[in-house]
C-alpha cells in the first residue's frame, strides 16, 4: 500500500469526475447489499414446528463466531460450507473438519479423532475426559466432565479475514500496476476508485492530524487500518456470507487498537512523555493531580477505540436482526412490510455507519500519533 | 422488577443521552448552516462525525444493557 500512495503523491486529477464515478459503484452496492439482505435473512429465521422462535438465540447466533457457514434451511435440513477444526490436545496436533459435527450444537454428536473424544457446544470445542462417554452438564448448563483444548481453528471470521485480505490485495496491486501501465499518470480502472479515498485519507486525516513533516511515516498504517476496517464492515453486511461479524468481534477490534497503541507509545518523544508525567505550565500540586489521570489516559484511548468499533457494529447487526425477527415474534404477515421497511432504513444507515467508523477509527489513531509526535512550541 | 427490565431502562436512558446529544449537535449544525451557508458542507461532515460520537456512547449503554438482559 505504501507503494501505491508513492505513486498516487504527484497524481491528482479529476476529483470531480471520479467522484460522480464512486457514488455510482456505491449505489450498485447498496442495492445489491439491500436486496440479499433480506432475503437470507428469512430463510435463516425459518421457524420449525415444534419449537417456538427464539429472537435473542438467533440473533446470538448471527453475532458471534461459528465453526461453519451456515447458508440456507432447506425443509429444517441445514446446508453449509464446512470449515476445519485445528486442535493442539495432550497427543498433539489434531484436525477434522466441522462438518463431523452434523450441524449438533449442543454436544451430543462425539467425533473420536487422534484418541480424543471432541463435542461441539454453543460454537466451543471440548475435549471430553478420559472414560467419559457423554458430556454431563452443572447447574449452570456448563459441562463438567470436558476441558477446552487449544483452538485455532479456521473459524468464519478468521475465513472472511483472510478474503478481505486477498480482495484488498487484488484491487490495490491492480492499482498500482494500472499506475505503473499508464504514461501521464491518469488513474484508469480501479484506480479511480481508490486514489480519491487515498487522496482523502492523506489531506484530510493525516496532513491535518499529524503535521505536514511527520504524516509520511504513519500513512502506510493509516491506509492499511482505514481500507482494512472498511472492507471488513461491509463484509459484515452481506448476508449470504450470513453477516461474518468480523469488525463486530471485540478481539479483531482489540487487535487493532492494540497495534495504535503500540505505534503511540514507540513513536512518543520527550514532549509526549512530560506532558504526560510533569505537565508544563501548571502549579506542583496540580503536575502530581494530573500524572495518574495521564497514564490512565495512555490506555483509555485505545480501549474507547476498540469498544467503539466493536459496539457500533454489533449493534447494528443486531438492529437488523431484531427487526426482521418481529415479524416470527408476532406470527403474522401482516407485519412484514413494516419490519422489512425498518430494516432496509437500518441497513442504508448501516453501510453509511461502515464507513464512518472506518474513518473515525483512522482519525482518532491519526490525532494519537500527532499527539505523540507534537514538537514544543513556546 | 427483573434484571432484564432493570436492563431495558438502561437502554431507554441511553438512547435519551444520544437523543439530546445528537439533537444539540443538529440543532447547532442547521443554525451554523443558516448563518454561514457557505460552510455548508465542512459543517455537515463534522455533525455527521459528531453524531456518530454520541452515538458510540449510547450503544455502550445498549451492549452493556444486553450483556445483562
Amino acid at each position: 500500500m505504501y507503494i501505491c500512495t508513492e505513486f498516487l503523491e504527484t497524481y491528482i486529477y479529476n476529483l470531480q469526475a471520479m467522484r460522480i464515478n464512486i457514488f455510482r459503484t456505491f449505489l450498485l452496492g447498496f442495492f445489491l447489499l439491500i436486496s440479499l439482505n433480506g432475503f437470507a435473512i428469512i430463510e435463516d429465521t425459518k421457524e420449525t414446528e415444534d419449537k417456538p422462535f427464539d429472537a435473542k438465540e438467533m440473533i446470538m447466533h448471527h453475532v458471534k463466531d461459528a465453526h461453519e457457514f451456515h447458508i440456507i434451511d432447506i425443509n429444517n435440513k441445514p446446508v453449509s460450507l464446512p470449515l476445519p477444526i485445528i486442535l493442539w490436545t495432550d497427543n498433539g496436533l489434531t484436525t477434522f473438519m466441522s462438518s463431523e459435527f452434523h450441524h449438533d450444537d449442543t454436544g451430543h454428536t462425539i467425533v473420536e479423532k487422534n484418541g480424543g473424544k471432541f463435542v461441539k457446544l454453543h460454537e466451543k470445542i471440548y475435549q471430553l475426559n478420559d472414560g467419559a462417554t457423554a458430556v454431563a452438564f452443572d447447574e449452570e448448563h456448563h459441562p463438567k466432565n470436558a476441558v477446552k483444548p487449544l483452538d485455532f481453528s479456521i473459524t468464519r471470521n478468521v475465513f472472511m479475514m483472510w478474503v478481505s485480505v486477498i480482495v484488498l490485495l487484488l484491487i490495490f496491486l491492480t492499482a498500482a500496476r494500472s499506475y505503473k501501465k499508464s504514461k501521464d499518470g491518469v488513474p484508469t480502472g480501479i484506480a479511480g476508485f481508490v486514489e480519491p479515498l487515498i487522496v482523502f485519507v492523506r489531506d484530510d486525516i493525516a496532513r491535518p492530524m499529524i503535521g505536514e513533516k511527520k504524516y509520511k511515516r504513519y500513512m502506510p498504517y493509516l491506509l492499511t487500518i482505514f481500507f482494512f476496517i472498511w472492507i471488513n464492515n461491509i463484509f459484515g453486511l452481506i448476508p449470504i456470507l450470513n453477516g461474518a461479524n468480523l469488525s463486530g468481534n471485540i478481539a479483531f477490534t482489540m487487535t487493532l487498537a492494540l497495534f495504535t497503541f503500540i505505534i503511540t507509545t514507540l513513536s512518543g518523544n520527550k514532549n509526549y512523555w512530560k506532558h504526560i508525567f510533569w505537565m508544563p505550565g501548571v502549579p506542583v500540586p496540580m503536575k502530581i493531580f494530573l500524572m495518574p489521570i495521564e497514564i490512565i489516559g495512555i490506555f483509555t484511548k485505545p480501549i474507547s477505540l476498540m469498544i467503539r468499533l466493536f459496539a457500533n457494529i454489533t449493534a447494528g447487526h443486531i438492529i437488523i436482526l431484531a427487526l426482521m425477527s418481529l415479524i416470527f415474534i408476532f406470527k403474522t404477515i401482516a407485519l412484514a412490510p413494516v419490519s422489512v421497511a425498518f430494516s432496509l432504513f437500518i441497513t442504508v444507515i448501516e453501510i453509511v455507519v461502515t464507513a464512518i467508523q472506518a474513518y473515525i477509527f483512522t482519525i482518532l489513531s491519526a490525532l494519537y500519533f500527532g499527539m505523540a509526535t507534537e514538537e514544543e512550541h513556546h | 422488577m427483573t434484571i432484564t427490565g432493570i436492563a431495558a431502562i438502561g437502554a431507554g436512558l441511553a438512547a435519551i443521552g444520544a437523543g439530546v446529544g445528537i439533537g444539540k449537535i443538529g440543532g447547532s449544525a442547521m443554525e451554523a448552516m443558516a448563518r454561514q451557508p457557505e460552510m455548508h458542507g465542512k459543517i455537515q461532515s463534522s455533525a455527521l462525525i459528531l453524531a456518530a460520537f454520541v452515538e458510540a456512547v449510547a450503544l455502550f449503554g445498549v451492549v452493556v444493557a444486553l450483556l445483562q438482559g
